[in-house]
């Protein structure tokens, strides 16, 4: 290649990162505000936001609520969804598993505003509306659809001969899929299990709707803290957030790379 | 055993009866979709059948799944554990059978050992070629001494030399292992070498079992001839008098001594080591004789091999020793052979191989 063209292309890819990145990293600074607003560029630097969102219950609370949840829903939504997956990937009527697995992924494609609205009567009538129970069946009803995914991808990679081998060396169905099948689609279940947790702790159509004053998760606690006046402790949760975020995705990246060169 | 298995309307096997010595090596030779593979999984308990029975020493096995029937199978994939290394993959029968770290160490370095792969414990089979991760599924297979060892097609994969130099290595392994082969190929020279007995399969069923002499010499329908080795057939108008059957191929008449015990139409196949080839004019001295014209002329290093189309415009197929007269493509040539030579066998639209 031309080292002008090499020239222009990298500037351009670089533009193109800034513009992507840019505004995550704006609430960097905009977090260290000595004032009360969320004026960018920032006036002087302080930790009182920082402070605040540990100190503050309505801060450390909701975003305990968002962890527990999210929890929950990673672990409910990744053996349900693995099921399912596993149930599907083995039917011998192709067409009415290709119905079934399009059923099971429509709240992931249904419009979330349509969800929450049924959701929100049918918790009325059954009086799950703030409570734990009620955000975790609903999140896991949202994630469900993306474990499906990402643990059918690896069944569909898996070759199911190794079943039949490990029947010829002794394994019965379970031992079978417990000692080869399973270590094999780790990868996908893993991703399936990281996708429910960030959609269940970035969740907030469905949240706004079934939320109270007695349970909150971040995301409703963010969005009433940025409508009701512009309080910079919205800025420190996102840098902490992005921060926590990076590093699990550097780890995963350094873990993978060492396993690949070893 | 003896098994019929149906899938629909498609009979796969049509009451197949089968009978295997300890210690044989036993091969199931035919053409793909004859059955051989569908027998081999109905053994290994991957396919049950629609009706029929199994025994392995003396046990019965009807319903009882593949992980509890305790043998041995080597894949044409190899099928290895791509998450564990070799040492683990082939650990991995023992320690489903409660095998103790140590006994199972031995008994895998062992089996590693036999199939001259003991350096590779720690490798991961990604890192293997196919050769040897066909012998790391062979030592998976051996390791937890099965009284049965299945092989389906293994050597398909692999390329010339290797499948010559890996049978010569289960031919060496059998011996010294003294257990019950049970081997599937499509390949019949890969049969003649293994082999103690064969099995030839065609369209679900079995024509023959013999040895490898015995399907050669003495081929007892069309189908193991023509499968087995080259041959020529003679087709024409057929005349029995007495003991000898007569055959006229446009124009010629060529003789049997033997005629055919039932019913049937003969045919007449002859082992491409049992013609010679004469100049016109020679003579036949009381052998057959037919006209023919050399029609393809093969050099072989160990001989010659030459087609020759005679005048109903068959073709026969002929092998001569290095010291024989040489001929070239277009030369008109006399193909001679003994009555005593020929096999007589009734003509079977069965025995029409497709060529896949």
């Amino acid at each position: 290649m031309h080292p002008l063209t090499r020239a222009i292309l990298g500037l351009a890819c670089v533009l193109v990162a800034i513009w992507l990145v840019a505004p995550t990293l704006v609430v960097v600074p905009m977090s260290f505000n000595e004032n009360k607003s969320l004026a960018f560029p920032p006036v002087g630097f302080s930790w009182q936001w920082y402070e605040n969102f540990f100190s503050n219950p309505d801060w450390s609370a909701s975003f305990g609520n968002s962890m527990k949840v999210a929890s929950l829903v990673a672990i409910a939504a990744t053996v349900l969804g693995t099921l399912a997956a596993f149930g599907l990937g083995r039917m011998q009527n192709a067409a009415v598993g290709g119905l079934l697995r399009a059923l099971l992924i429509t709240p992931m494609v249904v419009p979330g505003v349509v969800l929450a609205i049924g959701i929100y009567a049918v918790y009325l009538n059954t009086h799950l509306v703030g409570t734990l129970t009620g955000f975790v069946l609903a999140h896991t009803v949202l994630a469900v659809p993306f474990v499906i995914i990402a643990v059918s991808a690896s069944l569909e990679v898996f070759d199911k001969r190794l079943e039949t081998a490990a029947a010829s060396c002794g394994a019965d169905r379970l031992t079978a899929f417990r000692t080869v099948t399973l270590p094999i689609i780790l990868p996908g279940i893993l991703s399936g299990l990281l996708f429910a947790f960030v959609t269940s702790f970035d969740e907030i159509i469905v949240a706004l709707f079934i939320t109270s004053p007695y349970l909150k998760t971040l995301p409703v606690q963010i969005y009433a803290s940025i409508t009701r006046d512009a309080d910079p402790t919205v800025a420190a949760v996102g840098t902490i957030l992005f921060l926590a975020t990076s590093l699990i995705i550097a780890v995963g990246l350094l873990a993978g790379s060492r396993r690949r060169r070893g | 055993m003896s098994a019929t298995k149906r899938y629909g309307s498609f009979v796969a096997l049509n009451d197949v009866s089968l009978h295997v010595e300890a210690g044989e090596f036993m091969t199931l030779l035919g053409p793909s979709g004859s059955g051989k593979t569908t027998t081999l999984n109905v053994v290994a308990g991957f396919t049950d059948v629609t009706s029929g029975g199994l025994t392995v020493d003396g046990v019965s096995f009807v319903g009882v799944p593949a992980h509890k029937r305790n043998i041995g199978v080597v894949f044409q994939h190899y099928a290895l554990f791509p998450h564990m290394n070799v040492g683990r993959n082939v650990a991995y029968p023992l320690s489903l059978r409660g095998v103790g770290k140590a006994e199972r160490e031995r008994r895998v370095a062992r089996a590693l050992d036999m199939v001259k792969m003991a350096d590779f414990a720690h490798r991961y089979p990604s890192e293997l070629s196919g050769g040897q991760q066909q012998r790391v599924a062979l030592a998976r297979a051996i390791v937890f001494d099965p009284p049965l060892l299945l092989m389906d097609e293994p050597l398909g994969a692999l390329d010339k030399k290797l499948r010559e130099w890996l049978q010569l290595e289960i031919k060496r392994i059998h011996r010294e292992l003294g257990t019950t082969f049970v081997y599937v190929t499509h390949d019949q020279e890969e049969a003649l070498v293994l082999s103690d007995r064969i099995a030839v399969f065609n369209q679900g069923e079995i024509e023959q079992i013999g040895t490898g002499r015995q399907l050669y010499d003495e081929p007892a329908t069309l189908f193991v001839g023509k499968f087995v080795g080259d041959s020529t057939i003679l087709r024409g108008l057929a005349r029995v008098s007495g003991e000898e059957t007569a055959i006229d191929i446009a124009g010629e008449t060529v003789t049997a001594r033997r005629r055919l015990a039932g019913d049937g139409k003969p045919v007449m196949l002859l082992r491409p080591e049992k013609l010679q080839l004469v100049r016109p004019g020679a003579a036949a001295d009381g052998r057959n004789r037919l006209k023919g014209e050399i029609a393809e002329a093969i050099y072989l290093g160990s001989g010659s091999k030459y087609e020759v189309r005679l005048a109903d415009g068959s073709t026969a197929i002929v092998r001569t020793p290095l010291e024989a007269e040489s001929f070239a493509i277009g030369d008109p040539v006399g193909l001679v052979f003994a009555p005593s030579d020929v096999k007589l066998l009734p003509d079977d639209d069965r025995a029409e191989l497709t060529l896949t």
